[in-house]
């Protein structure tokens, strides 16, 4: 059975690819569906709990929670791409490099793996935070640089396993070199458990830059994202339940949406599945 | 063991010396906080004006005998003894929020493994999947929400309430229970899905061996067959997987620490990233590792413990 058809009968990974692909919409969209300006204040109009006019109230500056919800899928997606990208970008290398080498090289690469994953990935980023300024690009690019580990692992294995194979010897008795041999032979031969990782990956990548933007280091207000928008829910937990309730709502959903399509390519494409 | 420390040691001097050009540079410019002082001593620190083998290695021996320099804030503290009175409160609600992931996420993934395609396991099946996405900063929220001011039941702040000097022992115990109750259920929150999901697959795994079909074949009952005989395997691997987790748990309680406003490391941690305040940022940063490692290490040990396969090699 082939990867599209078990994926089409996956109904759990089509729900998956469905609210991924109605993220995007809503990102794209973001200004022509975004009832009101998300950065309008309305002090006559503070902490207004949901209604007709204001489908999830308003916060504490009086801007409506549904727009800023809105424009915050925009940071989340681009958050989760960026992140990621980057995290298998270096992932991808280092495995590929290690796996095909061996030797020395890969010892040291992997020992360096070894040594990134004693820390708390949440201290590492909160650490280099630390040291520059809490903005979008850098959170991007923090959580890409703490989130490589798995990549490499993942991708050393797969070249490991198939290094030693008949069609690498072909490629090379034809005179490749080996870079040839690394991305145009056995790359593509990884890809699918690169996709799933990077798949599972944006879940992970949306998870920390929420919570980060929650802890006031992540998105800087004014911009809205679904983190910042849960710190006013926090401040104001006694009076503004649905400051609390929708922005984590909508992370729930988007993640479990990646989690699902994740899964859904994974087990699509796992030969030992295919009947 | 002893490379992976001095790793742990070359990352952390690196993401100090991270910053474009020099660190102190960055802290005056940005920082309006800063003083001609703070500079100083981040120069002593560092010792920035050497070549960076000789700052390394003067900041490694500084290591080497405790010193992990002085705060930047007010109190002028040894970072040191700021970590170390924090630590121990940081310690004891990860090891409770380890048991209580033990106590639920192993019979969970037992018995949805047991009585598989059940109800029972579809509903845990469901519930770990959420597990999973479940931002956990916003699970406190919720549950602050209705514990705390819904319904009142437990405190959502601190460990201590306000008249607890003037409770009798027992009252002040139950007193500091009320106030784990929510901060170790959420820490523990994060770690349930893994482990359950973890342990019905490697159940699953064991009991089509052949050793659970002899222990059958000789008539031993269903209980005796599945607690006795495919548990233990299957406990096994789940004990690396405890050891994975640890690292998710330190770094977990920068964030519940925060929100419950609980005094341990993870809350100073998040006040010093906030107040820039570097030598304590980089003291937790090295220790949240080196429990990592240590953590690790135990569980290695029980690994080889409680497999004789391994003592033997």
């Amino acid at each position: 059975m082939g990867f599209w058809k078990m994926f089409y009968q996956n109904k759990l990974a089509l729900t998956g690819c469905g609210i991924v692909i109605l993220l995007f919409v809503v990102s794209l969209l973001a200004p022509v569906l975004a009832p009101y300006d998300p950065g309008a204040i309305d002090l006559k109009n503070v902490l207004a709990p949901p209604s007709g006019e204001h489908w999830f109230g308003t916060d504490q500056l009086g801007r409506d929670v549904l727009s800023r919800m809105i424009w915050g899928a925009r940071i989340s997606l681009k958050v989760g791409f960026v992140a990621t990208g980057l995290a298998i970008l270096i992932g991808m290398v280092l495995g590929a490099v290690a796996g095909f080498y061996g030797g020395w090289i890969d010892a040291v690469i992997m020992r360096f793996v070894d040594v990134m994953l004693c820390f708390p990935a949440f201290f590492l980023i909160l650490a280099v935070i630390a040291f520059l300024e809490p903005s979008i690009w850098n959170i991007m690019i923090v959580i890409g640089l703490t989130g490589w580990m798995g990549v490499t692992r993942l991708v050393r294995a797969d070249f490991v396993s198939l290094r030693e194979r008949d069609f690498v010897r072909a490629a090379r008795a034809i005179g490749a070199n080996d870079a040839r041999i690394i991305f145009m032979h056995i790359l593509p031969n990884a890809l699918a458990s690169i996709l799933v990782a990077a798949t599972l990956g944006i879940a992970g990548a949306i998870l920390t830059e929420s919570a980060l933007s929650f802890l006031g280091i992540g998105v800087q207000p004014p911009t809205p994202s679904w983190g910042n928008i849960l710190t006013a829910g926090k401040d104001n937990i006694d009076i503004a339940w649905w400051l609390s309730l929708y922005p984590g709502l909508a992370i729930l959903i988007t993640v479990v949406g990646y989690n699902l399509l994740g899964e859904g390519i994974r087990d699509a494409s796992d030969p030992r599945l295919k009947r | 063991m002893i490379p992976l420390l001095l790793g742990i040691t070359v990352i952390c001097f690196f993401v100090m010396r991270l910053a474009p050009g020099s660190p102190t540079d960055l802290q005056t410019q940005m920082n309006p906080k800063a003083s001609a002082e703070m500079k100083e001593r981040l120069m002593s620190l560092y010792e920035l004006d050497k070549p960076i083998h000789v700052q390394y290695w003067s900041w490694l021996k500084k290591l080497g005998r405790g010193d992990l320099g002085t705060s930047f804030s007010s109190d002028h503290r040894k970072v040191a003894d700021k970590i170390l009175e924090r630590l121990p409160i940081t310690v004891i609600i990860n090891f409770l929020s380890l048991i209580i992931i033990i106590a639920v996420a192993v019979p969970i993934g037992v018995l949805s493994a047991v009585h598989q395609d059940s109800l029972f396991d579809k509903v845990t099946a469901v519930l770990v999947f959420i597990g999973f996405a479940v931002p956990t900063f916003w699970l406190a929220l919720l549950m602050m929400i209705f514990f705390g001011i819904h319904l009142g039941w437990l405190p959502i702040s601190g460990l201590r309430s306000l008249n607890y000097e003037y409770l009798s022992a027992w009252g002040q115990l139950a007193d500091l229970v009320k106030h784990l109750i929510l901060p170790v259920f959420i820490s523990a929150f994060g770690g349930l899905a893994g482990l359950s999901r973890y342990m019905r697959a490697n159940m699953l795994e064991v009991i089509r061996q052949d050793y659970i079909l002899t222990a059958r074949a000789k008539g031993l009952s269903e209980r005796q067959v599945i607690y006795k005989h495919a548990l233990r395997n299957a406990l096994l691997p789940a004990i690396t997987i405890l050891g994975l987790s640890i690292p998710g748990l330190i770094g977990g309680s920068v964030i519940f620490e925060t929100i419950f406003a609980i005094p341990g490391m993870g809350q100073l941690f998040y006040l010093s990233v906030m107040a820039r305040d570097y030598p304590t940022v980089m003291g937790i940063l090295l220790i949240g590792a080196i429990l990592t490692l240590v953590g690790n290490l135990i569980a290695d040990l029980s690994y080889a413990l409680a497999d004789p396969r391994i003592r033997i090699s």
